[in-house]
């Protein structure tokens, strides 16, 4: 065991390229490298977006807010019960849609009523984007939803449709 | 002129000017610090650059409710700030501005410099003990080691400079860096005390400034990961602003006793007589500004030290090191 890790540390040791000797260590050098390094920190550019001012482009894939296609939807549920917190509401109900020959049996077709998702309590964690069976729901790395009030979080239907607007191209797919 | 108008006048124009200047340091704190982490600061306040975030934290403070916990001894737990911020006000009473331009010119200023700044733990002490809770008590303990172990390398630091100078007042310690020291070909040269052979005690200075003041690395009392904020845990509202304030209120009296011993106080090479009164203040000002900021920068690299390794740098490294360099001094003094 212990031959193994010292052969992995070795191993590890040539990847970086040559083994560096430990460099003679005088006393305070630490210290005063590090005063170094803070002033050239202060003295450079900060690394901000300055942001209301500013706005960041996110990543493509960034996980932003989840948005839905209600036509893809079923009301299978799915999402709603694989939800580690239970943070998605569905409601739906039954309609019947006529035949499609005449004489045909009545078909039914589950219609979406509600569809709320509070992201007060969403961990964006992508599962019921994951197990959506109909590509229904889809990341999107929009941001600009954060409220002043916790219980303004829960976003409706309408809503999370609108963010579908945002969701970016998927990626060329490689055949 | 009436002396009660005199006082009115030097009590306010001195206030004015440490306060002032305090709310600069804050706000390079602020700024200078966010920097060193490749943060922006303060930016929106004032309009520009956040210069009036100081300002705005200073008014948030005072608006907020002044509480005291319910088993905190009252009278104790009020006062403990202003004593803070009396011991380091008082400081400035002994800084010269300029040849003339001192509140007092005692003959004993560096005694009364030393001894009125000590107090500060004093308060300190009565903040952690009557705020009836155990960080604030193990703070305060805390706080009380470490002034006490760093007084004194900080005195002994400047003992060594008064043996140099021969002079315990503040304004004969400047004039003795101003005099002349040495002549090459016609040309007067007078050095600081800093290099005239007292670096090591200006370096040990420092150390001991930067422990007193309880700032990192040394700022154990309040390491705010172990005792939330030692003796200021239970302080809000005005009085924290008075600890807050008087904080850096120290930091720069500090900053002004070494520019005043080691760094040459009002004096610059060239500038004597009537000009010095005039351009003293500024002098002596970017001194303190200069100081300020290492101490800040020092503040924003280094990690805290330990409790244990605080103790033992004061007891075994600085009052060695200290006591040694006085004896060098001592016999250079004689002997040159």
């Amino acid at each position: 065991m212990s031959d193994n890790d010292a052969a992995q540390d070795s191993g590890r040791g040539n990847d970086r390229g040559a083994v560096t000797e430990p460099s003679p260590r005088f006393p305070f050098v630490g210290l005063l490298k590090g005063m170094g390094l803070t002033f050239r920190t202060m003295i450079k550019r900060a690394p901000v977006t300055m942001y209301p001012d500013v706005k960041e482009i996110p990543v493509p894939r960034a996980r932003g807010v989840i948005s839905l296609d209600v036509d893809n939807c079923t009301v299978c549920m799915l999402c709603a019960r694989e939800c580690p917190d239970w943070c998605i509401y569905i409601e739906g109900h039954k309609e019947e849609k006529a035949p499609s020959k005449p004489g045909g049996r009545v078909r039914t077709k589950s219609t979406l009523d509600r569809f709320d998702i509070d992201f007060g309590l969403c961990m964006y964690c992508g599962i019921c984007v994951e197990v959506c069976p109909f590509d229904a729901l889809y990341w999107t790395p929009e941001y600009e939803y954060s409220t002043y009030s916790l219980v303004d979080l829960l976003h409706n239907k309408q809503k999370l449709t609108e963010w579908l607007a945002t969701v970016p191209e998927p990626p060329y797919i490689e055949t | 002129m009436n002396f009660w108008l005199l006082l009115v006048i030097q009590v306010v124009v001195m206030l004015a000017l440490v306060l002032t200047f305090s709310l600069v340091v804050i706000y390079v704190e602020l700024k200078a610090g966010s920097h060193m982490q490749g943060r922006i600061g303060p930016y929106y306040a004032g309009g520009k650059y956040g210069w009036a975030a100081p300002l705005a934290d200073a008014a948030k403070f005072l608006q907020k409710e002044d509480l005291a916990p319910a088993k905190a001894d009252r009278t104790v737990f009020g006062l403990a700030p202003y004593v803070v911020m009396m011991s380091t006000l008082a400081v400035f009473v002994v800084i010269p501005l300029g040849p003339d331009l001192v509140v007092v010119n005692l003959d004993l200023g560096v005694y009364f410099v030393l001894a009125i700044s000590s107090l500060s733990v004093l308060g300190v002490l009565m903040a952690g003990w009557s705020s009836a809770n155990k960080y604030s008590l193990l703070g305060g303990l805390r706080a009380a080691a470490q002034l006490i172990a760093y007084e004194l390398p900080l005195v002994l630091a400047v003992l060594a400079v008064v043996i140099q100078a021969g002079t315990m007042s503040l304004n004969g310690i400047v004039e003795a860096q101003n005099d002349v020291w040495f002549t090459v070909g016609s040309f007067d040269v007078s050095l600081p005390f800093i290099f005239r052979g007292q670096i090591i005690g200006f370096v040990i200075f420092m150390i001991a400034a930067v422990a007193e003041l309880s700032r990192i690395p040394f700022d154990m009392p309040i390491a705010e990961s172990e005792l939330t904020m030692g003796y200021l845990t239970e302080y809000s509202g005005i009085r924290f602003t008075m600890f807050f304030l008087g904080e850096y209120a120290s930091l720069i009296g500090l900053s002004a006793i070494a520019a005043t011993i080691f760094l040459g106080g009002y004096g610059f090479p060239g500038v004597s007589g009537d000009m010095a009164n005039y351009l003293g203040p500024f002098i002596l000002f970017g001194k303190i500004a200069i100081l300020a900021f290492f101490i800040i920068w020092i503040r924003w690299t280094w990690p805290r030290v330990r409790e244990d390794q605080l103790q033992s740098l004061a007891w075994t490294w600085l009052i060695p090191i200290a006591l040694a360099n006085i004896f060098v001094i001592a016999v250079l003094k004689v002997v040159l």
